[in-house]
Formats: structure tokens, C-alpha cells, sequence
């Protein structure tokens, strides 16, 4: 194969055709097939979008794609990538086409870069693995492809490391590395996924831009519905290893004909944006009379000390209120896990005060603080690290139940557990399983069970479906608000997910750098905030609608563009 | 999102059935170690030789036989005997059970105090660690070998004694390896929550950090038993161990040697190679539990 020669020349027909790829991955325990008689293709200048849930099989075929896949993997049928067999290719002619014809966006980037090498010679050592190009000269280019992906001063930044920029600039980095070359096919798995809302909407700018600039063809593999409607030309939706419905971007989003794609669709919690002049809902009352459950006055909390001292939170004052759900969103480091954990008392403030159930937390004593406690549930994001795995579900449950009620007989906490189980919609029999025999939305809901057994006056649910697919998502989120129905506890529910929280929660705080920067019931902030900082993270979230999407995405840009144009003004 | 499907992950069958259970992985993982296989065949013989072997092979160790000293193996004496007519086969097994005792023993008390140790010091965190910590890097700064000379000048140590002094020398490093997995499990997400809910550090460290824990801890214990048995061996031969008319395989050595230029080898060989095997053999075993530990303790 001579495909180390030349650009990457303009084909006639696909840039990517898979036909009949089949992958079996074998484990310790057995034989797994992963994905099953996959045949599609990449037209160039076209988006493929490869849709699904974890373990769909869709990350293993971008894999396998470039013939990355593990060794305990075996790949049968044929990837053809702009006429090179990939399929049981040498490694030397994989390593000429990869980063050549064909490179690659992955998730994490501050994974995907050498954190001891400075980003410009990352850049300079693509270029030069495939081109005859000087030191000095590839330098150069390293910079122009810097300031092609839109990082400021690229002549300073290349000489940065990874670590001296943000998730966003260093996601820039990981595709000016893939395009160095003027690949004729990108394969971008989760290239956003890693990523604050405002920051995905800016990288999908970017790599569309690209894509349309270059005639280069993307399989953008993905699990965001709303990603898919921004980005992609054509759709190809994943079950269980194998594709179930293939189509143009408004035909699956929007007349999804496969029953698989109308559940996935259906689970997508929904943004719903500011069209319709609906009033706020009356049924919210700006605040209500009732003594708030927690509250947090005027907490500040700064780590470190000295210099590298860091706020954490600045002035926060915040209040959940019997029976209801307050939302606490903001991007990544605004703070609102801290909050979170300075109402459990996880975190001291450095100053102001937080009460539980009417209590100053800061003066009680520690009996008395360890007795509130009871009166609290807790729900975390990571559902393997939620729960020891050396107890069975049924320990698990039982802890607080041992921790606050010692004297209860083996016979009590049994029965307890089982009519737990049975409201969060778990089978009894998992009391005796362990954590890692269920799937992770079971586990979520095993953690709500626990959280819900001493029947707690305030739950605090720390993005606890954001680890979650879309459809356990909506399964969690509905026992949960269910629950909150029948046992009437408050919640104070942090997530990143402004469409998940639209839904859930009835007053929301949107949190920046620690900063509040405004509150209020959901239906008036979320739909017309008071604040650019809000707006800008509303518009920022792509919906799964292609039509829509393309509006709100001409609406955003024109608004920053104004914004440019103001400041410069 | 994972990039690669986990077992337990495939959809469409029950993950009961796909994942084998832990312990039978970890099992399947050590046996796949062919040296950590061999390495507990070597230390069940010895417990076997040592413990049922006096019952088949039953020998005189308690009289002074001076009509047979120092025979060479032969029919009625398989390894010989000893400068004081003991046979050296029968003295191999009765100084063998007091090597295998004294080493796991002081091998487990020492890893009981480490785990302790290491454990709170890595979960109070702040200036408690820095000093529990201050105080085991000063402990590893002084060679055991150099404590044990001066306690054993002080007294004679008896059985009890000498397990406690060589557990109470050997714990700093498996409170070090502890402390570190102390650090990373007491912010995973259950601890956290049951701290939330006012759980107490007690009940935190006894029914979370300790068991998850434990495959480091077994790890531990069995590097911490082949140095034990290696530390009895040294006590002794150099004459500070157990007394005569007991003994142990170090003792055996030292005796033998004062007789190495009359060419007596076999005072010298069978205890010099049962202390090998049986600390090589505890090494190996150790190797083979970490091999087959390690991987689970991600999952």
C-alpha cells in the first residue's frame, strides 16, 4: 500500500466503508462479542454520527476503525479506510495511515497529550512522522495549526505544557494534532464529552468548521443526542452491538422509525427553551414560609493557604425548603459540589454559617451533630465508587440503619431493607447480591435506598445520574421525584445538566467560579435568566433537534458575535 | 462512556453469569503465577514434614547420644546426625515447627500492628499522620538485626518473647503500605457518604478501609512471615535465639558450622536449604497473591 505518498487525495466513493466488521473481545471470563455484522460509511465532507448507549459497541468500532483495538480482540469483516484494508493490516502500514489519512479526537484530553513534552513539539512530531519537513519549519506549522484551531497567541502557547491550559484549549491541541496532516477521515470519539457545556458548543464550532473547510470526512461516535443534532450530516444508531437504524440527521432525530431510537429519543431530557411566553408556574411561590430544611449564610470556603490559597466559594447563601427540590448548577469549578458538601458538613467554611433542620452545624455539638445527620440521605455521581464492594446490597442499605439505630434486631433491618428496596423499585433478592452484579442504574438505585432508609428530611443528590445512560437516567430520576411525592423530603440536587434540572427541580442557584450568580424558581431562570452568565450556558446546550438546533446555533453565535463587537465598542 | 466493553457490562445477558465470582478469578489469576503454585506446594510440605513428620519419623531429640555423634547419613540416620548424636532429619522437623510458629506468628503481629497503625495515621490525616509517620521512618532508620542483638544481650527471650520482639521490629513497612491505601479509600464515595450521614471513623476504618484493604494486607503478611522466618534464622544462628535443647533451623546452621572444615556437610546443607526454600517459597507466594489481587482491586 502506497498511501504514504501524497496527500490524502480526494477519492472517488467513501473515505471510510466498514462492511460486515464483527469484533469479540476475549476476557477472563469468556468470549464477549462487542459488535456484531457492522457495515457503514463516510462519504467525505460528511458527519457520520455513531449513536448509543455505554457498552452499545460504538467506541470499539471507531477502535477498530484504526485498528487500535487491544490484543485480547478479534476483528473479523472489513474496515476500509480510502482503500487500505485495515482489518489484519501490518502495524507499519497502520502507523503510516494513522495520523495521515486517518486520525483521531479522544475524550479526555488532558489523557490524549504527554503532560511532559510542550504542546507545540507534540504538534511539530505528528507533522514530522509523516512529512519531510525541518525542525524549525515544522515549528512553524505547529503554530498555524494553533491558530487555525483558534488558541490566542499561538506563537506563546506552543511552548506551553499541558497543564498551563484549560480543558477546552487543550481539547484545541489534541485535534490540531489530528489534522496536521489533513487526514482525509477524523474519527472523533466523545470528543465533548469531557467538557463544560459552553466550552462542547465552541469545539463543535471548531471541528464543523474544519470538516466543511477541508472536505474531510467525521465519524463523530457519540451518546449526546443534542451533539448529534449540531454536528451531524447522517446518523447510525447502535443496540448491542449492532446498528438498528441508519438515516439522515432529521429522519432518525426527528421520524426515528426504529423502536430502540424512539425509547433513546424519548429518555432525552429536553431543554425547553424560551419560546412560548409561559409564565412561571404559579404553583412555585418565590420563597416559601416554611423554615428551610439546610441554608448556607454567607459561606466562603478557601483551600490552601497563602498563596495558593483557592476560594472555593465566595459569599454563597442558599436555602432547600421542606418538599422541595433545589437545583445547583454551573460548569466545572463553579463550586457546586463544595456547596454540596458544606450542607453535609463534609467541608467546614471558612466563614459564614450553615444550619441543618434549624441547627447551626458550626456550634452544635458533635453528638448532636452526628444525631441531624440522621435527618440526611446522600447520593453521589460514580455508582461503582458509591458502594463497597466488599458488602453485599444489603449492608450497604442497612449502614445507616446501624449507625443510628443500633438496637435494632437483625430481623427489623432485614424488613427494613426489603420495603426500601421495594420502593426504589429493586427486587428483594438483590439484598444478598453483590454491588457489582448490577448495572450501574440499579447501583444508583441500590445508593438512593440506602440515602432513603431512615426516611431523611433532606436528600442530597450530587449529579446522580450524570454517569448514568439516558434511559437509566429518566428510570432514576423518576423514582426519585416518585419517592420525594410519598415521603415529602427536600432535595438539594447539584448537576451540570441544565435540561435535567429544568425538569426536576423547582428553585435553581447557578453557581460561576464560586459566585452565585443569580436564583430563582426553574421556570423563570432557566427559560429568561437575568444574567448573560445563564443566557450564554443556556444557548450553550445543543437540543436534540436538528432543526431547532441550527436556530439556537445562528441565535448563539449572533449574540456572541454582538457581545465581541460591544466590548470592542 | 468506556471505550472498550467490561464484562460485566454486556448487555443483553445477566452480568451474574458473565463475570465468574471474584475469589474463583482471583484464584484462576494465581494459579496462572506457575512459581506462586510451586511456592505453596514447597510451604504445605514443609508444614507437613515439620507438624505430622515427627509422627512417622519418630527420633530422640531430647537425650545426648555422644556413641553416634556426627554419623553420616545412612540407613538408620538418613542425614546423619548431629555433634550431639541427634539425627539431623528428625532435629530438621522439631527445629522446622519452632522456624515455621515463630515466623508466622511475628510475620501476622506484624502486619496487624502496620495495618493499625498505617491505617489511622492515613485516615486522621494532618499533623497525627506526619507524627505516626515521623516515628516509622525513624523505626526504619535503625536496622532490626541491630535492635534484636541488643534486646537479646539484654534477656533470653522465650518462644512468646521472641515472636512479640521480632513483631514489634518488622511492622513499619506494612504500615506504610497501608497508610497509602488508606489515603486513597477514605475519599472514595462510600466513605464519604457514611461520614455524611454521621457514620463514625471507627465504623469507617474497622468495616470499610480495613476490608477493602485486605488483598494489600494479605500481600503484607506473606513478604512479612518469609522475613520473619528469615530474621529467627538470623537471631539464632548468630546464638541469641531459642535455647538448646530447642532449637531451630538457624540454630541448626550455626551449630553445623563450627563443624563446616571437618566436612560434616549434612549439618549444613538440609538447614540452610530449608530456609531458602521456605522464604523463597513464601516470596513466591506473596508474588502470586498480588498478581492475582491486583487486577480485582480495580474492578
Amino acid at each position: 500500500m502506497t498511501v504514504t505518498q501524497g496527500p490524502a487525495a480526494p477519492q472517488a466513493g467513501p473515505i471510510l466503508e466498514l462492511d460486515d466488521l464483527g469484533v469479540v473481545f476475549t476476557t477472563e471470563s469468556g468470549e464477549v462479542p462487542a459488535v456484531r455484522g457492522v457495515s457503514l460509511h463516510v462519504e467525505p465532507g460528511e458527519t457520520l454520527a455513531l449513536v448509543g448507549e455505554s457498552g452499545s459497541g460504538k467506541s470499539t468500532i471507531a477502535f477498530a476503525a484504526m485498528g487500535l483495538l487491544s490484543g485480547n480482540a478479534r476483528t473479523t469483516g472489513s474496515a476500509v479506510i480510502a482503500g487500505t484494508q485495515v482489518v489484519g493490516a501490518r502495524e507499519s502500514d497502520l502507523a503510516a495511515l494513522r495520523g495521515r489519512t486517518a486520525s483521531m479526537v479522544f475524550q479526555e484530553p488532558a489523557t490524549a497529550l504527554d503532560p511532559l513534552t510542550r504542546v507545540g513539539g507534540q504538534i511539530a512530531e505528528v507533522i514530522r512522522n509523516h512529512r519531510e519537513m525541518s525542525a524549525k519549519e515544522a515549528a512553524a506549522e505547529a503554530v498555524a495549526l494553533l491558530r487555525k484551531v483558534g488558541i490566542p497567541e499561538p506563537e506563546k502557547r506552543a511552548t506551553a505544557y499541558p497543564f498551563q491550559l484549560s480543558g477546552g484549549q487543550r481539547q484545541r491541541v489534541v485535534i490540531a494534532m489530528a489534522i496536521a496532516n489533513d487526514p482525509a477521515l477524523l474519527i472523533a470519539d466523545e470528543p465533548t464529552t469531557a467538557l463544560d457545556v459552553t466550552v462542547q458548543a465552541e469545539i463543535l464550532d471548531l471541528l464543523r468548521r474544519l470538516a466543511a473547510e477541508t472536505g474531510t470526512g467525521v465519524l463523530l461516535v457519540t451518546h449526546n443526542m443534542g451533539v448529534v443534532a449540531d454536528f451531524a450530516d447522517r446518523v447510525a444508531v447502535m443496540y448491542r452491538g449492532e446498528i438498528v437504524e441508519t438515516g439522515p440527521v432529521e429522519d432518525v432525530l426527528l421520524r426515528p422509525s426504529h423502536d430502540y431510537t424512539r425509547r433513546l429519543l424519548g429518555a432525552v431530557p429536553r431543554l425547553s427553551v424560551a419560546e412560548a411566553e409561559k409564565a412561571a408556574p404559579a404553583a412555585v411561590t418565590e420563597a416559601p414560609d416554611t423554615e428551610p430544611v439546610a441554608e448556607l449564610r454567607d459561606v466562603s470556603v478557601v483551600f490552601g493557604r497563602g498563596r495558593n490559597a483557592v476560594r472555593a466559594l465566595d459569599g454563597v447563601s442558599l436555602a432547600v425548603h421542606p418538599g422541595q427540590t433545589l437545583g445547583l448548577v454551573g460548569e466545572s469549578g463553579s463550586g457546586k459540589s463544595t456547596a454540596s458538601r458544606v450542607a453535609l458538613g463534609l467541608i467546614a467554611p471558612t466563614s459564614g454559617t450553615v444550619s441543618l433542620f434549624g441547627t447551626d452545624l458550626g456550634r452544635a455539638r458533635s453528638r448532636a451533630r452526628r444525631a441531624l445527620r440522621a435527618g440526611i440521605g446522600v447520593v453521589l455521581q460514580d455508582p461503582v465508587a458509591s458502594l463497597d464492594a466488599r458488602m453485599t446490597v444489603g449492608e450497604c442499605v442497612a449502614e445507616p440503619l446501624r449507625v443510628h439505630h443500633r438496637g435494632l434486631s437483625a430481623r427489623d433491618r432485614r424488613s427494613k431493607v426489603a420495603a426500601i428496596l421495594d420502593r426504589v423499585r429493586l427486587p428483594r433478592e438483590v439484598a444478598d447480591r453483590a454491588p457489582r452484579e448490577l448495572s450501574g442504574g440499579q447501583r444508583q438505585r441500590v445508593s438512593l435506598a440506602r440515602a432513603l432508609v431512615l426516611e431523611p428530611r433532606l436528600l442530597v443528590a450530587d449529579e446522580p445520574t450524570s454517569a448514568l445512560d439516558v434511559s437509566v437516567q429518566q428510570a432514576v430520576l423518576e423514582v426519585i421525584s416518585e419517592l420525594q411525592d410519598e415521603l415529602g423530603f427536600a432535595c438539594l440536587f447539584v448537576s451540570h445538566d441544565l435540561a435535567v434540572v429544568q425538569h426536576f427541580a423547582q428553585r435553581v442557584v447557578v453557581l460561576r467560579g464560586g459566585r452565585i450568580q443569580e436564583q430563582g424558581p426553574t421556570g423563570k431562570t432557566l427559560t429568561h435568566p437575568e444574567t448573560d452568565y445563564t443566557r450564554g450556558l443556556l444557548a450553550a446546550v445543543p437540543v436534540p433537534d436538528p432543526v431547532v438546533q441550527r436556530g439556537r446555533r445562528a441565535e448563539r453565535l449572533a449574540a456572541l458575535a454582538a457581545g465581541r463587537t460591544e466590548v470592542q465598542a | 462512556m468506556s471505550a472498550v466493553i467490561q464484562p460485566g457490562q454486556v448487555p443483553g445477558k445477566a452480568t451474574a453469569t458473565v463475570t465468574a465470582s471474584g475469589a474463583r478469578l482471583a484464584a484462576r489469576r494465581f494459579r496462572r503465577n506457575r512459581l506462586a503454585v510451586v511456592g505453596l506446594g514447597v510451604v504445605a510440605f514443609f508444614f507437613l514434614f515439620c507438624f505430622v513428620g515427627p509422627l512417622v519419623y519418630s527420633t530422640d531429640q531430647t537425650h545426648t547420644l555422644l556413641q553416634q555423634v556426627n554419623l553420616a547419613p545412612s540407613g538408620s540416620h538418613w542425614l546423619g546426625t548431629d555433634a550431639v548424636g541427634h539425627d539431623v532429619l528428625g532435629r530438621l522437623m522439631y527445629g522446622g515447627k519452632v522456624s515455621l510458629i515463630v515466623g508466622l506468628a511475628a510475620g501476622v503481629l506484624a502486619t496487624v500492628i502496620g495495618t493499625l497503625w498505617g491505617a489511622v495515621a492515613g485516615y486522621a490525616g494532618g499533623w497525627i499522620d506526619a507524627v505516626m509517620m515521623r516515628v516509622v521512618d525513624a523505626g526504619i532508620a535503625i536496622p532490626a538485626l541491630f535492635i534484636l542483638l541488643v534486646v537479646s544481650a539484654i534477656t533470653t527471650p522465650d518462644l512468646t518473647g521472641l515472636i512479640v520482639i521480632l513483631g514489634f521490629v518488622s511492622w513499619l513497612v506494612p504500615s506504610r503500605l497501608i497508610r497509602a491505601e488508606t489515603l486513597s479509600l477514605k475519599n472514595r464515595d462510600y466513605v464519604l457518604t457514611l461520614r455524611a450521614i454521621g457514620g463514625t471513623h471507627a465504623r469507617a476504618i474497622i468495616r470499610h478501609i480495613l476490608p477493602n484493604s485486605v488483598s494489600t494486607i494479605i500481600v503484607a503478611a506473606t513478604f512479612q512471615i518469609a522475613d520473619a522466618i528469615l530474621l529467627v534464622a538470623y537471631v539464632s544462628y548468630l546464638g541469641l535465639g531459642v535455647q538448646p535443647p530447642s532449637t531451630d533451623w538457624g540454630g541448626m546452621l550455626s551449630a553445623g558450622l563450627t563443624a563446616a572444615y571437618s566436612g560434616y556437610w549434612w549439618l549444613i546443607i538440609p538447614p540452610g536449604l530449608a530456609i531458602i526454600l521456605v522464604v523463597w517459597a513464601f516470596n513466591a507466594i506473596g508474588d502470586g497473591l498480588r498478581d492475582a489481587f491486583d487486577v480485582r482491586g480495580r474492578g
